[in-house]
């Protein structure tokens, strides 16, 4: 793999027989051989480092397979990337040119390469020649809010991936509910086009609409977080697949939507794997139990897992790099292995995840640092400080509550407000300046907060 | 039920008449045009997302008590609205 392109690889037993699925057309991979979707402009792009924004994923997925081995770095962004921080990740990527859609807001307009891509494959002679090993920059939210640039090799995304097997017996059929843009998707990308066919998910779709298209593929392999599979459960469309291996990854896999996924797909291989963005894909879990085997823990193997201070440590070929960016910290420990901020607890010979160590909120696998939504709430003249912390979700895994302490009335010269007109007020910035799942679901209005003797509030350990 | 007594005098509104109260008032929280809350809508077509629900079952157990996605048994995930209700109606003792 380390010495191919994404395209040599995914030819090396001939003629590709499967395809991409994207939500309006259906593109055969074997045309890429005599078609690009770059409007011919491809060469233009060798050595550079290229902005990926689309918000399509099928002309995602498609420069995705014709860049590799020919851009120096691709720098993979997700539509929901906010415009103000644009400027960082190009300036932290080196960028030098950019690939957007055709109707796409005009962004990169410094850059002098701007390249349209489109879904649909223009016919001509393309020759496929690779000339670098491209370093693919998945984007991850960091501490502030910005997002860190997370660098990666083919060789090192695709570590997890079946040792490369002579041609298929038959086509699989692989699909997502993840953006193929993020971590978890890339994983469905690579494993679609190398085993056969991939279907895209869309983010305008319903599960149901979802569903029928995947349906309609012959859908064999399907993954998507923990939460992605509540939502489908709860559709009423679950019945309308049968996949035979159905994968979480990204979040907690409970024993609740393990076994609501077992009842769903009573003859699928129901798998929850844990991987990061940083650390790779760590393991898989088939036995239909939360959490993992404590076995795993110490196991010699090219996958290395370690629990220090509580928290899990992965040592593997499939780890990120380094971090893109001045200043940025390491990315690992000096004996390579990265710290995943994951903790996790061992009771009977079996490991559980017991949340992040950052006290970072996943709501539904869409990050929220607590200290931005704090910000955001102690901005308020009548606040003095606040502390946004989790609660269990059995939806969204977790949705975000704030505890706010209010200026005492002795210190002000007017007339503090009621709670509940102050409480809306609060809710009423918070919609107004952070995305929805960041908005506290409950505001409440306490005496006082504790505060550690070196100043600090006291987080709770989540 | 002694013992929820205290738990908030929302208790005393019916089951259903509070979960119909918590999903307009979600709803217009977040801005989602929902639809008319017969027994037989699918959740899936109320107009709600997952940031929704979480929300709504999150209010539910601090005003009726109960978090049926959290009991020890296992639960069915609910299709309709009725089930919806149906499902805390069980556990809202």
């Amino acid at each position: 793999m380390p010495s191919e392109s994404l395209w040599e690889s995914i030819t090396a037993a001939g003629v590709p027989p499967g395809s991409l699925h994207g939500l309006h057309r259906i593109v055969p991979l074997a045309d890429l051989a005599h078609g690009t979707s770059l409007g011919g402009r491809l060469e233009e792009l060798r050595e550079r480092s290229v902005m990926l924004l689309t918000k399509d994923q099928l002309s995602a997925a498609l420069s995705l397979i014709e860049l590799d081995g020919v851009a120096r770095r691709l720098v993979l962004c997700t539509p929901d990337l906010a415009p103000e921080h644009l400027p960082q990740v190009m300036r932290d990527a080196e960028a030098d040119a950019w690939v957007g859609d055709e109707t796409g807001t005009v962004s990169g307009a410094d850059l002098s390469i701007r390249i349209a891509v489109r879904p649909t494959l223009t016919r001509g002679d393309v020759a496929r020649r690779r000339s670098c090993a491209t370093e693919w920059v998945l984007l991850t939210s960091g501490t502030t809010g910005a997002p860190k640039l997370v660098l990666h090799t083919l060789a090192s995304l695709a570590s997890a991936l079946p040792a490369a097997a002579p041609a298929p017996a038959e086509t699989l059929v692989w699909s997502t509910f993840y953006d193929i843009r993020r971590y978890g998707g890339l994983q469905v990308f690579l494993r679609g086009v190398h085993a056969g066919s991939l279907v895209l998910s869309d983010s305008t779709e319903t599960v149901s609409d979802f569903f029928s298209r995947v349906a309609a593929a012959g859908i064999t392999h399907i993954s998507g977080t923990p939460s992605h599979w509540r939502r489908a459960l709860m559709s009423g469309a679950a019945a309308t697949i049968a996949p035979r291996y159905v994968r979480l990854s990204g979040e907690i896999a409970d024993q609740g939507i393990l076994d609501g996924l077992r009842n769903a797909y009573p003859q699928a291989t129901v798998a929850h794997a844990f991987a990061s963005t940083e650390a790779g894909v760590a393991f898989e879990v088939r036995d239909g139990r939360a959490g993992f085997p404590a076995g795993l823990i110490g196991k010699p193997g090219e996958v290395e897992l370690r629990v220090a201070e509580e928290t899990l440590q992965i040592r593997s070929p499939g780890t990120a790099q380094r971090y893109l960016g001045e200043g940025a910290e390491p990315l690992r420990g000096a004996d390579g292995f990265v710290d995943t901020g994951d903790r996790v607890e061992e009771s009977q010979g079996r490991y559980y995840f017991m949340g992040r160590r950052g006290g970072v909120i996943n709501v539904g696998g869409l990050k929220v640092h607590p200290e931005e939504v704090e910000a955001v709430i102690n901005a308020h003249p009548w606040v003095r400080m606040s502390l946004v912390r989790a609660r269990r979700n059995a939806i969204t895994g977790a949705i975000v509550t704030a505890e706010v302490v209010m200026v005492p009335g002795g210190e002000a010269s007017s007339t503090p407000p009621p709670t509940e007109v102050l409480t809306r007020e609060l809710t009423e910035r918070c919609r107004q300046s952070l995305a929805p799942h960041k908005v506290p679901a409950m505001i409440r209005i306490v005496p006082a907060l504790e505060v550690s003797p070196s100043g600090k509030l006291v987080r709770p350990v989540a | 039920m002694s013992a929820k007594t205290t738990m908030s005098v929302k208790t005393t509104m019916p089951v259903k008449a509070t979960i119909i109260a918590q999903f307009q008032q979600v709803a217009r929280e977040q801005d989602r045009m929902l639809a008319p809350l017969s027994d037989d809508l699918r959740l899936v077509q109320s107009g709600l997302d997952s940031l929704s629900f979480a929300i709504i079952v999150a209010r539910l157990e601090d005003s009726l008590g109960v978090d049926p996605f959290n009991e020890a048994e296992a639960v069915e995930f609910p299709v309709t609205f009725g089930d919806f209700v149906r499902l805390y109606e069980r556990f809202a003792k």
